[in-house]
């Protein structure tokens, strides 16, 4: 069997959750060649020949990749799809947008977000929000699946894959990139954090997210939102988490002035250990919390950063 | 110009589902149903660009039995103009769904369709990229913003990193992601008024689309529980268990 993975990244680093769903990709088992489409990407192609556990390499780099449109890369993917049983990418927003446009392509249902892999045609997938997990078989010809990358573990990146160049060029012309207004920060990507501090609407407003400020740099953690912070305005909504934002399972999640709505919860509850700072003790969040403070944040935030 | 608004009958988002005993699937006997949030969205954008005086008709399409007729009334009080349901029994994957949608879509010849970016129940975020897949059309997915600009549209999307603008030739598709608007409370006599809205009503089976399915549901399973931990009384024994019990920090 041979298996297509799309590679993650923004034409100079390739993104961690890539290793990621390589892992998945070898829990399937089969030939692995990872994909590379983008534009002035050569350092993505130098460490995607290094991820292990991959035998090739594709290298597309053309301007119609540069912005990763899913109208051109979906033909892409599907016209390189014809040698290939499994194609495959990470569920982030690059890959979920394109990827069930190549199933369409080719006639094939996605299976959505896998969490495991039980053979080369079963999957198990969270629905409902993560409060019910489904094992589902996939009866198409050609698997095309997303995976959620807080399901496996990474793999290392000693390998040695062979480079091959594609020079097909596939350009829909029917949309065009107008801007990025991307959120600036030194801090550790959420996604890939091994801590992770959320602020939620007990909060109260932007400017108090400062308060996370000093223990995350303490912890060198990223700092997530709940959907209710991020609708107040307090914090832009590329920081949020749960169902409809981002899925962090980091070693460490702190929730601040979160309650712990089911949305929410899907968003963090693979975490491994959960601590909860609220002053109502009777919100949800500490029905999951191993450890919890029933605490004002106002008081409790400072403190916490002077004792670490 | 017109819009199509493709809808979906899901559990309330407040429910918490219970998996029945046997394994089979979640238990939605007597749960409470409601329009999917995302799609109630969705129908709010086409309202708003109906009111904006740049979209003539706002049509709502569901693909399911006779109670999703219940939520296209649901769309007919927001201000949808008219509904289609197609008629079936059957719980359709997403490509045969979208293949439905892709027969509607050729009948109404609508300039822009906008679906929810993903359902609550099954969670899979795929049929707006496959309907824009099977009708060729460009797409704006996880949209914030859209605007109309002659005969493109801009739809400002969520991304990874924080937001992306794109230009798409129109017929488009997009899909809505929760910042894109608050919607409306459907009045008291708009809801009346929405029961005298035309609702077609089309056999699924009518459209000769091959509706076999794709993926066999194995089983369904309650996630792990977490177990509630303890609460600690101070700061000093939070850092501390954090340390030495739980080992995260050092």
């Amino acid at each position: 069997m041979s298996i297509l993975v799309f590679a993650e990244h923004d034409n100079s680093t390739l993104k961690a959750e890539t290793l990621k769903t390589v892992a998945a990709a070898q829990a399937i088992g089969g030939d692995i060649t990872l994909l590379v489409a983008g534009y002035n990407c050569q350092s993505v192609v130098d460490a995607a020949a290094k991820v292990n556990g991959v035998s090739k390499v594709l290298a597309a780099d053309n301007v119609a990749y540069e912005h990763q449109l899913a109208e051109n890369v979906s033909l892409l993917v599907t016209e390189l799809a014809a040698d290939y049983e499994h194609i495959i990418a990470t569920a982030l927003t690059t890959g979920k947008n394109f990827m069930p446009r190549v199933a369409a392509l080719l006639d094939v249902t996605q299976i959505s977000d896998i969490i495991a892999v039980e053979s080369s045609d079963t999957f198990v997938r969270p629905i409902y929000a993560g409060n019910a997990i489904a094992t589902v078989q996939s009866l198409d010809s050609k698997k095309v699946i997303t995976v959620r990358s807080t399901g496996f573990d990474a793999v290392a990146t000693d390998g040695n894959a062979e480079v091959v160049a594609i020079d097909t060029v596939t350009d829909a012309g029917n949309s065009s990139h107008v801007s990025d207004e991307l959120t600036k920060s030194e801090r550790p990507d959420l996604g890939a954090a091994s801590i992770v501090i959320s602020g939620g609407r007990g909060m109260q407003n932007g400017d108090n997210f400062k308060l996370l400020d000093g223990i995350a740099d303490k912890l060198g953690a990223a700092i997530g939102a709940s959907r209710a912070a991020v609708d107040a305005g307090f914090v832009p909504n590329d920081m949020q988490v749960g169902q409809t934002g981002k899925i962090v399972a980091p070693d460490l999640y702190i929730a601040v002035g979160i309650s712990g709505a089911i949305q929410h919860l899907a968003g963090m509850k693979d975490s491994k250990i959960i601590v909860a700072i609220n002053k109502d003790p009777e919100a949800p969040i500490f029905q999951v919390a191993d450890y919890g403070i029933v605490a004002d944040l106002f008081d409790a935030l400072p403190e916490l950063e002077s004792k670490l | 110009m017109k819009i199509l608004v493709p809808i979906k009958r899901v559990i309330d988002y407040n429910v918490k589902v219970r998996v029945k005993p046997d394994n089979s699937n979640v238990d939605l006997a007597n749960v409470k149903m409601a329009i999917n949030p995302f799609c109630e969205i969705a129908v709010e954008e086409a309202v708003r660009l109906k009111e904006a005086g740049v979209a003539t008709e706002v049509i709502a399409v569901s693909v399911g039995n006779k109670s999703c007729q219940e939520q296209l009334r649901t769309a007919l009080a927001l201000g949808a103009d008219r509904a289609i349901q197609i008629e079936t029994d059957e719980n359709l994957d997403s490509l045969n769904i979208a293949k439905l949608l892709q027969k509607i879509v050729e009948e109404e010849q609508p300039q822009l369709v906008i679906l929810g970016k993903q359902a609550i129940d099954s969670d899979n975020n795929q049929t707006g990229q496959m309907l824009a897949a099977l009708t060729g059309m460009p797409q704006g997915t996880f949209a914030s913003e859209v605007k109309i600009d002659g005969d493109k549209v801009n739809v400002t999307r969520e991304i990874d990193g924080g937001l992306q603008t794109l230009a798409l030739n129109m017929p488009a598709i997009v899909t809505t992601d929760l910042r894109l608007n608050e919607p409306r409370y459907a009045s008291l006599p708009n809801i009346m008024k929405a029961k005298r809205k035309p609702l077609d009503v089309k056999n699924a089976a009518d459209f000769g689309i091959d509706l076999s399915p794709r993926t066999k549901l194995l089983k369904v399973t309650p996630p792990a529980e977490r177990q509630a931990g303890i609460v600690v009384e101070t700061i000093d024994e939070l850092v501390e268990k954090l340390k030495n019990e739980a080992k995260v920090i050092s």
